[in-house]
């Protein structure tokens, strides 16, 4: 090889290195694809504050919106409370539950934000967090949404807003639940 | 904001725990702590960048601890444990990547690379040696010079 191609060669070696370094930096490596999206959500037996059974398989043939939030999740979940409870009202009685899983908190202080919230969807403590590592959770506030079949349609991280809300639950109401 | 989960439920969690721990059924086999650590150690703490849910001292990372001893406890292997977590949370929760498929790369990768890097210094000696001499020792000393080395030297006591 010649002398010139060697000069232009070494510093061209570095170029893969710099693109690389350059979409490296540019990724939120908080942002991962959730292997679930597509599946079947996984199922859970929890236990309301209320004292009430809440299963997953009792939602069958609805929509099921399962928010994970959490009292110290401040402002994200105290954004969002609004709007699940509006959406819960607007919403169920064209079949769809949204279900609140309160991850590692505190009960008093869960209790004092369904209060506070005057949240009327049934909301559970996940106290060995088993629920959420079955969800594949990283935080809160992550919301999932399952169609009436029981599949894992989408995943949401952040707080909700009515657009996202409406936007995710509108085309799965219109699915057949067989 | 998001807002990450953090190690905040204390003595009213371990309570519940305890008490949950109470009512689980007895477990197949005896599972020790070196086996927990083993297998946390190879899983990303999700709250947490760059430690492993064996290191993290956040609750998420203890209550996947806790489910690591579980699943060993009820009979499951190392590798069906991380698969349990794999499928959860997609292979970004391997500390370390799996030699098969995309991220084989990375793994061989930086042995191509010193391959590589040996390949061109190995053919750069290998020119380097057979260049023929041109300076040093093939160089003529004309007479004069040596008429004066030996001048110079001769006149040392």
């Amino acid at each position: 090889m010649s002398r010139r191609a060697w000069r232009w060669l070494i510093p061209l070696s570095a170029l893969p290195v710099l693109a690389l370094l350059a979409y490296g930096f540019r990724v939120n490596p908080r942002e991962i694809p959730s292997p679930l999206v597509g599946r079947p959500a996984p199922g859970f037996a929890l236990t309301t504050f209320d004292g009430a059974p809440l299963t997953l398989e009792a939602q069958r043939g609805k929509v099921v919106v399962v928010n994970f939030w959490a009292s110290w999740c401040y402002p994200a979940c105290y954004e969002e409370a609004p709007v699940l409870e509006r959406s819960w009202r607007a919403y169920r009685d064209r079949g769809v539950v949204v279900v609140g899983v309160d991850i590692q908190d505190k009960a008093e202080a869960a209790q004092k934000f369904i209060r506070d919230f005057g949240l009327s969807f049934p909301n559970a403590p996940d106290p060995t967090g088993k629920v959420s590592v079955d969800f594949g959770t990283y935080g809160v506030p992550e919301t999932f949404f399952i169609d009436r079949r029981g599949r894992i349609r989408a995943k949401h991280v952040g707080a909700l807003t009515d657009e996202v809300l409406r936007t995710r639950v509108e085309p799965l109401l219109g699915e057949p639940a067989g | 904001m998001r807002v990450r989960l953090a190690p905040v439920a204390t003595l009213f969690l371990a309570v519940l725990l305890i008490g949950a721990a109470r009512g689980a059924p007895a477990p197949a086999r005896t599972v020790s702590e070196a086996e927990v650590h083993e297998i946390a150690g190879g899983l990303r703490c999700v709250v947490c960048q760059n430690l492993s849910v064996a290191d993290s001292p956040s609750e998420m990372a203890r209550q996947m601890r806790a489910i690591v001893r579980e699943r060993l406890e009820a009979g499951e292997s190392a590798a069906e444990v991380v698969q349990y977590f794999v499928d959860r949370y997609g292979e970004w929760i391997l500390l370390s990547p799996r030699r098969s498929g995309f991220t084989l790369l990375v793994w061989l990768a930086p042995l191509v690379a010193v391959a590589l890097g040996l390949a061109i210094v190995g053919v750069l000696v290998w020119k380097w040696t057979r260049r023929p001499a041109t300076t040093g020792a093939a160089r003529r000393v004309d007479p004069a010079m040596r008429e004066r080395i030996r001048r110079e030297t001769e006149a040392e006591p």
